[in-house]
């Protein structure tokens, strides 16, 4: 069935860039053809090489160059590179799926919202935070109001690439605002913390939600656990620690009642190591997504 | 090279790091109080924010119970010669609400990472200075690392627009000679361009003879609260700061009378638990854990049934930094369900 496939580029050969590498050659419905870095002896573009895949350094023109273009392309560069490059993909009719916090596209968690647009012809990843943990602030605002999410995202320090830490507000505030949009709660909050612990730490998430006092707690459990088991089915290491937690209603929490949840998201190994589950989940939400677009593809042309 | 000068600034957290022993319930009222008294009692700086700094009032941390900016609002209305000071954390705040908290009057803005992670905090000291605040660094558990790779955290600080960075002894673990080394190697790397600070605190009863000490190896800016109001055991005590400072012969700029009488008159009274070195505080200094973990790990102790000391030393083996409160929650459940499958299997 290797005709049904959806060719697709890279463009980044950093550590994203890689790790989405390798998940791209494991997929039956993606064949990464090309992949981009800017420096021609990096280890990504070695590695993409020795498995057939075309690579350059001469950036994006060489990729709009070739006779046949991919499908779509996975931008792991900067914000501002996407910029520049997002509108040259669509002029090409190339589909851009953005690991970057460029935002051009609508924010998509694929579990959530991916539904709503699949038509789009850019699609942001919003942050790691929010791949982790608004599945969780969805799972709750499906079956209760939630009149506000906050969600703490503790990361591995070396995990934090340069472009995290020099604008680290942009993870609090994308993060915040899809918690909003996408996970569907009136008001959202996002907290990031680094951990330098050694041996790393893997990446942990909370998710409070405030609930009406009353909710339904089982329905409540229940749509968690269900909507646990869609997220692993593409991030295998994305578990609860425990069972979700209730606390009854409090003066100081406006007079509701709140559900914790508390995650653990373990990476792949495929490139980045296991402790990695930041970088890991958008990886695999961002091949996710692009498998998800293929069959839709497949289910149109046929 | 030392500092020859005979004089040091003292900053207050009462209605900062205060703001975790009270519960983040400290009122506009309280507020007014303490500062009047701080700045007819000479304060130069008095510091106000939720106890995790702007933008801290959350679940994880504990929500406000009034509105920060209204908080500095008032501080900066009652403050005629003190400056009013906010903190940051990075990653929980942000340079909108430093923003706000500049517009409602804050003059200095102190900017806290964890001691190992001060490339986070580039982005704020450069907004702080451009919106002309007086800008210091907050390198936190600062026990955690050697003299010079503290040392080496701060010059980023510096490099980024700090003009004091603090050796920041958030789980009150270093020992004197700790508190010497690091406050020596921040001299000694960025003695040329900034100052240096040190903020204490009471879980083995050294913050003030860590202090003293501070000053001694070249620290000129100290942080105190009244009545030891703070996380863990408490702060170094401002009011006997000023006095040991006084009686040492430096100038703190201070009136010692002035000092002590804010702190029993208006800061003691409105203290419902006054700070004590028990044993879930002092395991925090033992085992290294960040101060304001305290009343969170009690919380989760009535919760779930575990003690909290338990939790704490777990939190110190894990490595937890400042703000991940959350975590004490999932330590105190992880001790839970393994005493019940203890349980389970002896009874089975």
């Amino acid at each position: 069935m290797a005709d049904s496939k959806l060719g697709v580029a890279i463009v980044g050969s950093g550590n994203i860039g890689t790790d989405l590498l390798v998940k791209l050659l494991r997929s039956d419905r993606l064949e990464p053809l090309y992949m981009i870095g800017i420096d021609p002896d990096s280890e990504g573009l070695a590695r993409a090489r020795s498995q057939g895949v075309m690579t350059s350094s001469k950036g994006v023109e060489w990729l709009l160059s070739r006779s046949s273009l991919p499908d779509l392309v996975f931008e792991a560069t900067s914000a501002k590179a996407h910029f520049e490059n997002a509108p040259l993909y669509a002029q090409a009719g190339i589909r851009a799926i953005d690991l970057t916090p460029a935002a051009v596209g609508p924010y998509i968690c694929p579990p959530v919202n991916l539904g709503e647009h699949m038509s789009s012809a850019n699609i942001n990843l919003i942050t790691c935070g929010g791949q982790a943990t608004i599945p969780i602030v969805h799972a709750v605002s499906r079956v209760v109001s939630v009149p506000y999410a906050e969600i703490v995202a503790s990361i591995a320090s070396r995990s934090a690439g340069p472009g995290t830490r020099a604008n680290i507000d942009e993870f609090t505030e994308t993060t915040a605002k899809a918690i909003e949009t996408v996970g569907g709660a009136r008001k959202g909050k996002a907290i990031i913390v680094l951990n330098p612990v050694d041996p790393p730490m893997i990446m942990r998430d909370t998710v409070f939600c405030a609930i009406p006092p009353g909710s339904d707690q089982r329905a409540i459990t229940e749509s968690i656990h269900d909507m646990v088991a869609e997220v692993k089915a593409y991030v295998p290491g994305y578990t609860l620690r425990a069972e979700p937690q209730f606390d009854v209603e409090r003066e100081t929490w406006s007079g509701n009642a709140r559900v914790a949840v508390f995650l653990e998201v373990k990476g792949n190994g495929d490139y980045l190591p296991p402790y990695a589950g930041n970088l890991d989940i958008m990886t695999a939400a961002a091949v996710r997504v692009g498998e998800l677009l293929s069959s839709e593809n497949f289910s149109k042309s046929a | 090279m030392t500092p020859t000068t005979n004089s040091l600034r003292i900053t207050d957290s009462t209605l900062r790091d205060g703001s975790h022993a009270m519960a983040h319930q400290l009122t506009e009222d309280q507020v007014r109080q303490t500062v009047a008294a701080l700045d007819s009692a000479g304060l130069q700086v008095i510091e106000v924010s939720h106890g995790d700094g702007l933008g801290g009032s959350s679940f994880n941390y504990g929500f406000s119970r009034e509105s920060e900016i209204k908080l500095i609002e008032a501080a900066v209305s009652e403050a005629h010669r003190a400056k009013i000071a906010v903190l940051l954390l990075p990653g929980v705040g942000t340079i909108e609400d430093l923003k706000e908290a500049h517009g409602a009057g804050a003059q200095v803005a102190r900017i806290a990472t964890h001691c190992t992670e001060a490339t986070v905090s580039i982005q704020h000291f450069g907004a702080a200075r451009r919106l002309g605040m007086e800008t210091v660094g907050f390198l936190m558990l600062a026990h955690r690392i050697g003299p010079d790779e503290l040392a080496a955290q701060a010059r980023i600080m510096v490099d980024a627009g700090a003009q004091c960075v603090y050796v920041v002894d958030s789980a009150g673990a270093l020992l004197l000679s700790g508190t010497q080394e690091r406050i020596r190697a921040l001299v000694a790397e960025i003695g040329g361009d900034a100052e240096v600070g040190f903020h204490g605190h009471q879980n083995l009863s050294l913050g003030v003879a860590n202090s003293v000490l501070a000053f001694g190896s070249g620290a000129r800016q100290i942080d105190g609260s009244l009545c030891a109001l703070g996380a863990g055991a408490g702060n170094a005590p401002t009011e006997i700061l000023a006095t040991v400072f006084e009686r040492m012969g430096i100038e703190t700029g201070t009136d010692v009378d002035g000092v002590l009488a804010a702190a029993e008159e208006i800061v003691k009274p409105m203290i419902p638990r006054l700070p004590f070195p028990d044993r879930s505080s002092i395991i925090q200094g033992r085992a290294g854990v960040y101060s304001s973990f305290l009343l969170h790990a009690e919380r989760a102790s009535a919760r779930y049934g575990v003690p909290a000391h338990d939790i704490l030393q777990r939190v110190g083996e894990a490595g937890y930094v400042g703000g991940q409160e959350d975590m004490i929650i999932d330590i105190a459940l992880q001790i839970k369900m393994e005493r019940e499958a203890t349980n389970s299997k002896q009874s089975g």
